[in-house]
């Protein structure tokens, strides 16, 4: 299939050698080593989340029946209702469920499945478990499980590789563990190091050690978490590139952020045909190496100043930012390989392959940006994707009223958009960025939004760190006091329309609720509000939620005046701000058409409320703020202390630590009764899949 | 058998006003559209519509400036202890974007040497959950929420209501009790202070709820307010309730406490238990108050029956512009117009069903509709004559008889004077309408839209009269009489007095001592001079009378029917058991709920469980009936083997009357034997047998024609009374039945 490359710019410790990765994604039929008699009719999809539904997508077009594998704490999600069967195979950890290999094996032996498609993640990259389908007389939906194990293993691969006489990174890729080895070796190499499982992929276990002293704690930490996310602790050391930046050649640039790619785009300038079917055929002799077959993609590693380049790895699954290549090139690739698991050949060549346009992919997190990018869990109060069409593509593997977990990558969904050129593409992104809507949990989407909007991304400035490089105007807002204020405008206005339509909303919802009530004739209800000699008025106090500036909510008071003619008349507390006269029609759906000044805008509204307090989020043109809404009742019985604690906190001992997220506590580092020093780690918590 | 009873409960508790109604509120061959009525280019009508701009933006001055509070000094000190002024308070209370009937805002108006906005207290109609209540709201920006004579008088007012509407009264508290200086005429009196807490007694003796929401001080005689309700809520740090504050427990005991310690929300909440809510602030508080309404007994029912009652009232708007009520309104009184102009602008379709139109014209009356509420009204065009008091008499009997509500809209100089009218008995008349007004036990709403002078105000039910509510508009007047006609009776007086001692009265002296009487009148007649001293219930602007009309009919009568429901509902509840699994059923007979003696058992039913519960969700009455009807004649029990029964059985006479729900002498036979029954109650026991659905017992009764009442002693038939008789007739029958 189409040449997939990814060039990597790179700051060495010593000069500035300019390297790009190549990344080179290929398809090849040579045929199964036992090929089915029989095409496919049955897929089990040993996933959950999107990439479940979008596979299931696929095998229904083609009229192929799907089996959704799910644990407990899936019972209720997306995939499973979309399958035309599901089977329980197990606990929420992932061990016990999604990586569970034997349960998987008797899911499709239960229910007559033929062939298991992994998607990515879990089991996609495990050689035991393609094997295991084999002997099991499963089709497994990805390469053979020999070239899996063989490039797979990070070490072996670079081992084989590097006997057929690429260069490689330097490194330690040997069987030997023995953590004292490890250590000797990285010394040898030289820091800044990297730590990387052999097996799996998704920067989950990757740790980058800046000095020896920090080697012990951060090796320790990798090989747990590979341990929990791919099953196999082994554990690689590398040479870390201080400053890689990622450039399309052909597909498949990143941003970055907790070394997880968050923003990816399909084509890129700058690579010459020459370079690209240089590469492009060592990649096919590195696949012949190993025996390779269906989808898979092969990175290199470039120097840009000698035009030299280095084997790095094979990902012998489909990619999760797969999409963009999709779009780009009009093909579906999942399809592509269940043909190619039915031993028919490709159904087009090399040079075949289309080429049109650009494509962006924004992955959409449930996180908390200013801790971090903190991992968010939560329930989806409020969820609606922008509609999708030709060019705007949503892979989402759940729906509103959802959960978020903690068991599982918090990425909520995959948008894609298309568009004739970068600048196009680029355009319909922000668009569809600003335009979906998530509230209940933090998310990364006003994030993405302000990345998309960065000078840097707009000229294609773009490398791995660049969050880090910017992050000053990224996440700072309240840095420059007129930009403060001016966020802070904004978010009055946002406040301003959010009372209208909840006045409005308020009233309709009574009327309906009350309509014909016994003991309240609905004219009581009537709109506007009857007052003898003035106009009904209505108080509201919110709470801005600013995303940026978590210290403390801001404290809004507004103040609504039901006019004679069914306007509103808005009223914040500042002084020197002018009120506000809105007219607000409810569309339905959450939408509100409003009218200020006869300037018509539609906004979206989303209420949601626990017994203590409403949450309010309003999405008005690229402007999404949320706001808080006392409901009056949260306060305790008690008459102690003016100020209460959380709930959660009130109810724990004096000296407890709260965790800023849900996890597992995997390991304490201090014994009882020791002293700590200030930044002494005291305890390891993980929480989807990641160490914190 | 048994539907005898239903008819007879049908008869005694059939209030049509609560009546759902299911049909299409038009009926589509529709006579009584009244015509617009108005002639727009006259000059009256230009003229009138100045002259009420005028006073209407007089009013909305006087208005915005009672909205202020107690000034802009007294509320910024109420905010900074973190309160709310009282109409936010009530903002706060009701449901969101709904409505709040405020009552008597000018009250106190020019009344004092200080000015007293709305006298100090904010009272007033919302919903609360649906359920609509009576709030009372001191103004601690007024004079510290202490209460003058007129603030007394407020509050008493809306107690009054809240009584006669059954609605239940949610107190914001925030007060210094009486106002000291006047307390002469604040405490002493029946109608003083003391007044509020027998009210809040009799209130919650009567099952309306009581709640208060202690939000500021509550001194004194104001601590009963709280300590009275049946819930209150109390604000941490700003809600007190002490009989005496710290300065008067220091003089009068030496102890040395502050206001917290003494009587603030923790000692109330957790100590002395006074109070039964802790509220950490003043936001809190309000939301436990709305959770208590939310709560209150009813609200378990609420639900069902608003599911049952799914569609909504329909009903149409008038056909012709309210707004121009502001021009109709006649601002010169001696100028005459057509009070059905008003009319077409306040019921729905501008739809009036005349009642003797040709008759007593001077009266107009009629039937309508206000938001699909039945009314009756009359309305002045005119003064009233002998027949137009006769026809009123007539019309308001009619009203009570069917329980139709009604409206007064007043603009009356009063009855016709001179020998001719004498002659003819127009006292007598006029007494008729009187006492027809005054016994009218259907709620009743007046509206003076012009003049209210003389007899005529209590012919159309003035204050004294209680209607439920009343108000005025700006361009009303109210006196015993005229000025001039004031001026004419009392110089005639002085003139002959003057004469008598000897004494020269020169043209310009008598002009002047008429002028100065004219000017008292028009004064004291002035509709701000009413409203101060809480005369009615507010000054509306013409254009809302519609609004406030529908308002009031709609307060006087949703939570009546709830609580007549409620009494019958336990009647049926209590009686339960006895016989197993069968509930022995007891129906009230005749007057109200009272139970007791005059109530009696009509038969034996089968507990259904579905029955009981669909008969709990049947709010209202007449539905109830037919539920009872259609469940009750399957029941096998009751057959005219039974009644023979309970006839031979019983150990004291029976007397048994034969009714049919189709036959009006009937009714009246009915009412004579309700009333038997309760005077001879214990003496003799009585019931009554449907003869349209019980044949059987008819013709072993022999019987050929209704009405019939048979005397039953010992089992045994011993006379039979056919036809309606003076009841003096059936008294005298038992009497003799007793005595044999």
């Amino acid at each position: 299939m189409a040449s997939l490359v990814r060039r990597n710019h790179h700051d060495k410790l010593f000069g500035r050698t300019n390297r790009l990765i190549l990344r080179f994604n290929f398809f090849s039929t040579s045929s199964p080593s036992s090929p089915n008699s029989k095409p496919i009719e049955k897929i089990l999809v040993a996933n959950r989340g999107e990439i479940a539904c979008r596979i299931m997508r696929t095998a229904k077009r083609l009229g192929i029946r799907t089996v959704a594998v799910y644990s407990d704490a899936d019972k209720d999600s997306l995939h499973v209702k979309f399958a035309d069967e599901a089977v329980r195979i197990g606990q929420p950890p992932a061990r016990l469920s999604y990586l569970n290999a034997s349960s998987i094996i008797e899911a499709a032996n239960r229910t007559g499945a033929q062939a298991i498609h992994p998607g990515y993640g879990f089991l996609s990259e495990n050689a035991e478990f393609a094997e295991l389908c084999e002997n099991e007389g499963l089709t497994f939906i990805g390469p053979p499980s020999s070239a899996i194990r063989d490039m797979g293993d990070k070490s072996a691969s670079k081992k084989i590789m590097g006997a057929a006489g690429v260069p490689l990174v330097p490194g330690y890729h040997g069987r030997e563990q023995d953590i004292d080895l490890m250590k000797s070796e990285a010394d040898k190499i030289g820091y800044p190091i990297l730590i990387k499982p052999t097996h799996g992929g998704g920067g989950k276990g990757m740790r980058i050690v800046q000095g020896p002293d920090e080697f012990m704690d951060s090796f320790l930490g990798a090989k747990r978490e590979a341990a929990a996310s791919f099953g196999v602790d082994k554990i690689l050391l590398e040479k870390y590139i201080t400053r890689p930046r990622h450039i399309e050649v052909q597909r498949d640039c990143s941003l970055q952020r907790r070394h997880q790619k968050i923003i990816e785009e399909a084509l890129a300038p700058n690579v010459i045909d020459d370079f690209r079917s240089h590469v492009g055929q060592a990649a096919v002799s590195a696949a012949k190496a190993v025996d390779y077959y269906n989808a898979g993609t092969v990175e290199f590693i470039v120097d840009t100043v000698s035009g030299k380049f280095y084997f790095m790895e094979m990902n012998t699954r489909l990619q999760v930012e797969h999409p963009v290549t999709e779009m780009v090139v009009g093909q579906d690739l999942v399809e592509w390989q269940i043909r190619v698991a039915n031993g028919e050949p490709l159904p087009m060549s090399q040079s075949q392959v289309p080429l049109s346009g650009h494509a962006f992919e924004a992955r959409i997190y449930a996180e908390n940006v200013p801790k971090g990018f903190l991992p968010a869990t939560g329930v989806l109060h409020h969820y609606h994707p922008v509609p999708v069409s030709p060019t705007v593509r949503v892979e989402t593997g759940v729906e509103q009223g959802d959960t978020v977990s903690m068991h599982y990558d918090p990425m909520i969904a995959k948008l894609v958009a298309w568009g004739e050129n970068r600048s196009s593409a680029l355009i319909k992104l922000k668009d569809c960025l600003s335009k979906f809507q998530v509230a209940g949990l933090p998310t990364n989407i006003n994030f993405l939004q302000k990345l998309a909007d960065h000078w840097a991304f707009v000229d294609g400035k773009v490398e791995t760190h660049l969050i880090e490089n910017f992050k000053d105007d990224l996440f700072a807002d309240s840095c420059s006091s007129e930009l403060a204020k001016e966020t802070y405008d904004t978010a009055r206005l946002g406040a301003s329309l959010v009372a209208a339509c909840v006045c409005k909303a308020e009233h309709s919802a009574l009327r309906e609720g009350s309509s014909g009530g016994y003991f309240s004739p609905s004219m009581w209800y009537a709109y506007p509000p009857f007052r003898v000699h003035h106009n009904a008025t209505c108080a509201l106090e919110l709470e801005w939620d600013n995303e940026y500036d978590s210290t403390q909510p801001m404290p809004l008071k507004l103040s609504v005046t039901y006019l004679p003619d069914g306007k509103y008349l808005i009223q914040t507390g500042d002084s020197g701000s002018s009120a506000l006269e809105v007219s607000v029609a409810d569309l339905g759906n959450h939408i509100f058409e409003i009218e200020v000044n006869g300037l018509r805008t539609k906004v979206s509204i989303a209420v949601y409320s626990n017994e203590k307090t409403e949450y309010i989020h309003i999405w008005n043109g690229a402007q999404h703020h949320h706001f808080r809404r006392r409901l009056g009742l949260e306060l305790s019985d008690d008459d102690d202390s003016q100020q209460k604690p959380s709930f959660e906190k009130a109810s724990l001992p004096a000296g407890t630590v709260v965790a800023p997220m849900a996890g597992l506590l995997a390991r304490v580092l201090l014994k009882n009764g020791t002293k700590a020093k200030e930044g002494q780690p005291v305890l390891v918590l993980e929480a989807m899949k990641m160490e914190h | 058998m048994i539907r005898a009873v239903s008819s007879r409960l049908k008869s005694a508790s059939s209030n049509s006003w609560l009546r759902p109604i299911s049909f299409s509120q038009r009926s589509n061959f529709c006579s009584g559209v009244l015509p617009d009525g108005v002639d727009r280019s006259s000059e009256a009508f230009s003229n009138n519509s100045k002259v009420m701009q005028g006073l209407l933006s007089q009013l909305q001055s006087h208005i915005s400036k009672v909205l202020e509070g107690g000034g802009e000094e007294a509320v910024k000190r109420n905010r900074s202890r973190n309160k709310l002024l009282p109409r936010e308070r009530i903002n706060r209370l009701i449901d969101p974007g709904s409505s709040f009937l405020e009552l008597s805002q000018l009250a106190g108006h020019e009344l004092y040497e200080d000015s007293l906005p709305s006298a100090g207290i904010i009272t007033g109609i919302g919903p609360v959950h649906a359920r609509l209540c009576m709030f009372v709201a001191n103004d601690p920006t007024v004079k510290g929420g202490t209460y003058y004579p007129i603030t007394v008088k407020k509050h008493l007012r809306a107690q009054e209501i809240a009584a006669q509407c059954r609605l239940p009264c949610i107190y914001l508290v925030d007060s210094g009790g009486a106002f000291l200086p006047k307390q002469a005429c604040v405490f002493p009196d029946r109608d003083n202070f003391g007044r509020i807490f027998y009210n809040e007694s009799i209130m919650s003796a009567e099952g309306i709820p009581q709640i208060a929401l202690v939000l500021g001080s509550c001194t004194a005689g104001g601590a009963y307010i709280p300590a009275m309700a049946d819930e209150s809520v109390m604000v941490k740090g700003n809600g007190t309730i002490f009989l005496a504050g710290p300065p008067l427990v220091k003089a009068a005991t030496g102890e040395v406490v502050s206001a917290e310690d003494l009587g603030g929300a923790t000692v109330h909440c957790k100590t002395s238990g006074v109070s039964d809510y802790f509220a950490q602030d003043e936001i809190h508080a309000l939301a436990i108050g709305r959770n208590i309404v939310k709560n209150l007994h009813m609200a378990g029912k609420q639900g069902t029956i608003n599911q049952m009652q799914s569609s909504p009232l329909k009903y149409e708007e008038p056909l012709y512009d309210v707004q121009e009520l502001r021009s109709i309104a006649p601002t010169d009184l001696r100028q005459s117009f057509d009070i059905r102009a008003i009319i077409a602008r306040i019921v729905d379709g501008s739809e009036f069903d005349e009642f003797k139109k040709l008759y007593g014209t001077t009266l107009v009356t009629g039937f309508a509709r206000i938001y699909g509420q039945p009314v009756g009204i009359l309305g002045n065009n005119g003064i009233l004559f002998n027949e137009s008091a006769l026809k009123g008499t007539h019309f308001i009997e009619l009203c009570t008889q069917r329980n139709i509500p009604l409206i007064f809209l007043q603009n009356i100089t009063g009855f016709m004077v001179g020998s001719r009218s004498e002659a003819n008995g127009i006292a007598k008349s006029g007494a008729k309408m009187v006492m027809a007004v005054s016994c009218a036990k259907v709620p009743k709403i007046t509206v003076v839209v012009g003049g209210s002078f003389g007899a005529g105000n209590y012919a159309m039910c003035g204050r004294a009269f209680s209607p439920n509510f009343m108000f005025f508009w700006p361009n009303a007047r109210i006196s015993v009489m005229g000025g001039a006609q004031a001026a004419g009776v009392l110089s005639q007086i002085e003139k002959s007095n003057r004469k008598k001692q000897g004494i020269e009265w020169s043209a310009e002296e008598e002009e002047a001592f008429k002028a100065k009487v004219v000017e008292a009148y028009e004064r004291e007649g002035s509709p701000y001079y009413s409203t101060a001293r809480l005369w009615d219930d507010g000054i509306i602007d013409p254009a809302d009378t519609r609004r406030v009309l529908g308002l009031c009919l709609a307060a006087s009568t949703a939570n009546r029917a709830a609580e007549d429901t409620k009494s019958l509902l336990e009647v049926i509840v209590e009686s339960h058991g006895g016989k197993g699994d069968l509930l022995q059923m007891v129906v009230i007979a005749g007057k109200g709920a009272e139970g007791g003696s005059n109530s009696f058992v009509i038969g034996y039913l089968q507990v259904v469980p579905s029955w009981l519960v669909s008969f709990e969700v049947m709010n209202h009455v007449l539905f109830k009936i037919e539920i009872i009807w259609e469940v009750i004649v399957p029941a096998p029990l009751v057959t005219g083997d039974s009644w023979d029964k309970l006839i031979l059985e019983s150990e004291v006479p029976v007397v048994v009357e034969f009714y049919a729900s189709w036959c009006g002498p009937c009714r009246m036979v009915h009412r004579i034997i309700d009333e038997i029954a309760t005077e001879f109650a214990g003496k003799v026991k009585c019931f009554v047998l449907d003869a349209d659905h019980d044949l059987p017992v008819a013709e072993n009764y022999d019987i050929k024609a209704v009405p019939v009442v048979l005397l039953f002693k010992n089992g045994e038939k011993r006379d039979s009374i056919v036809g309606t008789m003076p009841k003096e007739f059936y008294v005298a029958a038992i009497d003799k039945l007793l005595k044999s």
